[in-house]
């Protein structure tokens, strides 16, 4: 699905991967190893070097809002450009339908962002991501602010996209988490990429 | 035409009222008495100086020596503008940016002016072409100068929410469009303010000096008029062009934020 080979910038070394339909993989490191880096520089939010393929198409067929419509990259950090929390949902019916999924009432839309807990803003980022139905999640941490039962249902969500074919790049601190959803797990330090055998 | 001339004594007399000032930052100790003097004199070097250069150029009446003034002008508001900003875009463009939409604003307008409404004889003539250059540029470097740093300013702080729409696929210049918006309005209201307040709270400087010279008050309003259209026509293109060229300059063809193509805040 995902075919990376040799990305590199400052700060991180070279980095090859296969990503099938279907699979995710986990990554995990200390803060500053370059994780938020490497997730960036796929979606290609920073100048890099190297090659991504989306199946047999290179990333540079496409024009960047294409890809990232396709690769879809959630940042630890959200961010939010309107008042209300609906402006930044297109379509406000299929929105309403999938925040129950993720413990939010349908009437979230109608709520401002100044009000939003830490929680609240991570899942709504996370559905507005889901909404646009990528090919491929590259997800920063997006359960670090959530309570275990709100946790649940995001790696539910993720299981159901991943079991309709989608993949998942996951940035995660929580070991029990990549176990429970990742098929590899990748470590990450300064910069450089390898195998996890825990 | 009554015109009354002011002699060198004249002048002096009154800078005595700067004996006033002096004494009153003694007395309560602001400690400004040094920069007053300073200000003080360097206004009067720079305004005889200005008064010789007009002088020596209207009588060369040269178009080659006149643009060369108007650019030295322009090269001096562009160092103004980028001294007025708390971040500037990196390497040339911190002074290349600002510079260039004032030459191409300041250029235009003052041309525009100069061969249609006002039309001297000859068309270039310095004792028209410079004062309407330096109105033109002075109003245009000040909505520069605050359109860019709000649009440098507000960059830096919205990164997360710019770069959250990018990450959805929206284009850079829908995700750039809240700071482009707030950039162009700062750049525009002063000359906005302005025109609402002129006549009734601002004294505007030129029509007094019309008037002083004895010029009829209808005679000078209408050249303040055009005055203040031309200086509206300048400020909007220079603040469009330097806005949305620092816009694009913090963008790439890949619908990135190039913030390293930005110094970091003073201080910082």
């Amino acid at each position: 699905m995902l075919r990376i080979k040799d990305l590199h910038r400052p700060g991180l070394n070279p980095f090859s991967l296969d990503l099938d339909a279907g699979e995710c993989i986990a990554i995990s490191g200390p803060s500053g190893a370059g994780k938020t880096l490497l997730l960036r520089a796929i979606a290609d939010l920073d100048p890099n070097q190297g090659s991504v393929f989306l199946g047999q198409i290179n990333r540079e067929a496409f024009t960047a809002p294409e890809w990232r419509r396709r690769v879809g990259y959630l940042a630890s950090e959200s961010g939010w450009w309107a008042d209300g929390v609906g402006a930044h949902f297109p379509g406000h019916e299929q929105a309403g339908a999938l925040l129950p999924e993720l413990g939010l009432p349908a009437d979230a839309l109608g709520w401002r962002v100044a009000r939003l807990s830490t929680g609240e803003r991570q899942r709504l980022a996370l559905a507005r991501l889901l909404l646009g139905a990528p090919t491929v999640m590259l997800l920063d941490e997006p359960t670090s602010g959530l309570d275990p039962d709100s946790a649940a249902m995001v790696e539910e969500i993720l299981s159901q996209r991943l079991a309709a074919g989608a993949s998942l790049l996951l940035v995660t601190h929580a070991a029990e988490q990549a176990g429970r959803l990742a098929h590899r797990r990748l470590r990450m330090e300064a910069g450089t990429v390898s195998e996890d055998r825990p | 035409m009554s015109f009354i001339s002011l002699s060198p004594l004249d002048i002096g007399i009154a800078a005595l009222l700067l004996v006033i000032n002096a004494v009153v930052s003694i007395i309560l100790r602001l400690g400004l008495a040094r920069q007053m003097v300073i200000a003080a004199i360097r206004m009067v070097v720079q305004l005889l100086l200005l008064g010789l250069v007009l002088k020596v150029l209207f009588d060369l009446a040269s178009p080659l020596f006149t643009s060369a003034v108007g650019l030295i002008m322009i090269l001096f508001a562009g160092r103004e503008v980028m001294a007025r900003q708390s971040r500037n875009l990196t390497g040339w463009w911190a002074y290349g940016l600002g510079t260039t939409t004032m030459l191409i604003a300041g250029t235009v307008v003052t041309l525009f002016a100069l061969t249609t409404q006002i039309r001297p004889e000859p068309w270039y003539e310095a004792r028209v072409a410079l004062p309407l250059l330096g109105m033109i540029l002075g109003n245009t470097m000040t909505g520069i100068a605050l359109g860019l740093d709000r649009l440098l300013t507000g960059t830096a702080r919205e990164r997360n929410t710019i770069e959250a729409r990018l990450a959805l696929g929206h284009t850079m210049t829908d995700a750039m469009s809240g700071v482009t918006r707030d950039a162009l309005r700062s750049g525009l209201m002063p000359i906005i303010n302005s025109m609402s307040a002129i006549g009734l709270v601002s004294n505007p400087g030129m029509t007094t000096g019309q008037i002083l010279a004895g010029v009829e008050p209808m005679e000078a309003v209408k050249y303040q008029l055009l005055i203040m259209f031309l200086i509206a026509g300048g400020t909007t293109l220079g603040v469009l062009g330097s806005v949305l060229g620092a816009g694009r300059r913090l963008t790439d063809t890949r619908h990135r934020l190039r913030l390293d193509r930005m110094t970091a805040a003073d201080g910082d």
